[in-house]
């Protein structure tokens, strides 16, 4: 068996493997191959890029004072940004599901716009508007608040990028739900907070969370709108991903793999996590 | 009068629309003036801006804007990119799409899952990853420097970046609409005697048309919005690697607002034309569904 050349045997595994090629029907190569060449070989070269730095050094890039307040300003704007969408974003699919007024198919038309615009477009009028003589910024001028260029105006460009995720989210599973079972709350005698809080809320809570998770997910990885609407200094509204950017500019390779590696690394348990959730939705879903 | 013959002892149902049954009068304005306002604030206004910032100084400057020699390029740029990527990504998410739709098989969940990456992950990561593998630095660094092509800061990276970010929409599109056709139409084609390409053509494709063509359309309004990847990968220097959304960003930067804000129509235009053709496509997949 030693002996047998790999070439003559017809059992050989090079011809296993070149008759199990011939398997592979056109769509299988073209999927697997373009994956593999546009999605599996960067992510491998960014994770062999991180793993050539030591861990020493690694530890000490991925927690410098510079990134961490990035890490804070990019994850607790997100987190406040999706939850006020949590809440509003709701309310907006609530209106749109059960009420009737003028305009409604358009304004409903229009939720879908930040999937739409370009971000470069959504920061530069973003920065404009809330800008102290912006229309919205100079009602808040005279308060003290600036809004444009402060960590402010990152919040306010995350939540115009994640609102359509928490609305599309939750607004087919109210559509689906009957309103005989609000009524029947009604009739058995529970008031009208009691009704939403106990009977709406809870099958409606696993799509919000899912919205949220989604907005979240959305806003953390945000650059275009955020990049125009900060100032981007340090320990004040640098956001992660611009980070990123400056490290490349700097041509430092190893700063710049490193957080990215840490943002990647949150991004896929992100997607893992809203993976859960979906699954958990559908259950409850029955 | 009804509710008396019927009810238990001691029970009165409340009267069809009394506010026991139905919402308080002011609830209904109150929440649709909240969303409204919520809209406005976050949405509205700032598209409308857009619009007047573009043209408060009246139709000359932003014509004029809009023949100026970079924006030509930017805007001729951004067209070739998106022809180039929307008809690779159109293939691969239909082949993506046969794959997962219509086959069982081990890692099945990963593959779909592994489609959403591009989605999940910043667009500034996607682009640094794309630096790292083709850059003068990177896996393929020393042999693209050899046969001297220049994929990095020039055309090439752009587009590789542009179809990372697009690479999941026509899948994510066609999958629901392929699973929910089912494989009837297409087995009986089979039995008639039709060849694997001759059912894709005539059965398949007409039944998964609107879906595909939603995804189309998606992908190409990122294609030509995209900013963060494209920007890592371009180098942005105008007349050569400069996008629109490139554009619009520098051209803000450089205090030549009114020539952003023209570009920024542009796009603007595109979103809205994306959004029009999404809620045609969306009725028509309703009625389908109201005819089946």
């Amino acid at each position: 068996m030693a002996g047998s050349s790999a070439i003559s045997n017809p059992q050989s595994p090079i011809e296993n493997i070149k008759r199990a090629i011939g398997k592979i029907t056109l769509p299988w190569g073209i999927t697997l191959g373009y994956l593999s060449l546009m999605l599996l070989l960067p992510v491998a070269a960014m994770l062999l890029k991180a793993s050539t730095a030591n861990p020493a050094e690694f530890w000490k890039i991925a927690t410098s004072p510079i990134a961490l307040s990035a890490y804070d300003v990019t994850f607790f704007t997100a987190l406040i940004a999706a939850l006020i969408n949590g809440v509003f974003g709701t309310l907006i699919a609530w209106v749109l599901v059960r009420y009737d007024f003028p305009l409604k198919r358009i304004i409903d038309a229009v939720v879908d716009l930040p999937f739409a615009l370009p971000t470069s477009v959504a920061g530069l009028t973003l920065a404009t508007v809330y800008s102290d003589n912006g229309w919205i910024g100079s009602l808040f001028a005279p308060l003290g608040i600036k809004i444009s260029f402060t960590r402010l105006g990152v919040g306010i460009a995350m939540i115009f990028i994640s609102l359509p995720f928490i609305v599309r989210t939750v607004q087919p599973v109210l559509n689906e739900m009957e309103k005989e079972i609000e009524e029947a709350a009604w009739c058995l005698g529970a008031s009208q907070f009691e009704t939403f809080w106990r009977v709406v809320l809870p099958p409606l809570f696993p799509s919000i969370l899912t919205g949220v998770a989604l907005g979240f997910s959305r806003a953390v990885g945000e650059y275009g709108s955020t990049v125009i609407v900060a100032s981007n200094i340090p320990f004040k509204d640098l956001i992660a991903p611009v980070l990123i950017f400056q490290r490349l500019e700097q041509y430092d390779y190893a700063g710049a793999t490193v957080i990215g590696t840490v943002m990647l690394a949150i991004s896929l348990a992100m997607l893992f996590a809203i993976n859960l959730l979906q699954a958990w939705r559908r259950r409850y879903d029955g | 009068m009804t509710a008396n013959i019927n009810s238990p002892a001691g029970y009165k149902f409340p009267p069809a629309g009394s506010s026991r049954r139905q919402e308080k009068a002011w609830v209904k304005p109150t929440l649709i003036g909240i969303a409204i306002g919520y809209l406005a604030l976050v949405l509205f206004i700032p598209t409308l801006n857009v619009f007047y910032q573009a043209f408060r100084k009246g139709f000359e400057p932003f014509f004029s804007n809009l023949t100026s020699p970079d924006f030509l390029h930017a805007a001729q740029l951004t067209l070739v990119i998106s022809l180039i990527v929307v008809p690779v990504n159109t293939v691969f998410g239909l082949c993506a799409a046969w794959v997962i739709g219509r086959n069982k098989f081990r890692g099945r969940t990963l593959l779909i899952s592994l489609l959403d990456v591009p989605f999940a992950i910043s667009p500034v990561v996607a682009g640094l990853m794309i630096v790292l593998l083709y850059g003068r630095l990177g896996w393929f660094g020393p042999w693209l420097e050899a046969a001297n092509i220049k994929v990095i800061f020039a055309f090439p990276g752009m587009v590789l970046a542009t179809a990372f970010v697009t690479l999941p929409f026509v899948a994510r599109e066609v999958i629901p609409v392929l699973e929910e056709v089912g494989t009837d139409q297409e087995e009986a084609a089979k039995t008639l005697g039709a060849n694997d390409w001759q059912i894709f053509w005539n059965v398949t494709l007409p039944s998964i048309r609107w879906g595909l063509l939603y995804g189309v359309i998606l992908t190409n309004a990122r294609a030509m919005g995209e900013f963060g990847a494209v920007s890592v990968v371009s180098g942005n220097i105008a007349k050569k690697t400069q996008t629109l959304p490139l554009f619009v960003e520098d051209a803000y930067k450089q205090y030549a607002t009114q020539a952003a804000f023209s570009a920024a129509v542009v796009l603007g235009l595109l979103a809205v034309v994306t959004l029009v053709l999404k809620e045609i496509l969306e009725r028509k997949t309703r009625i389908k569904e109201v005819e089946e």
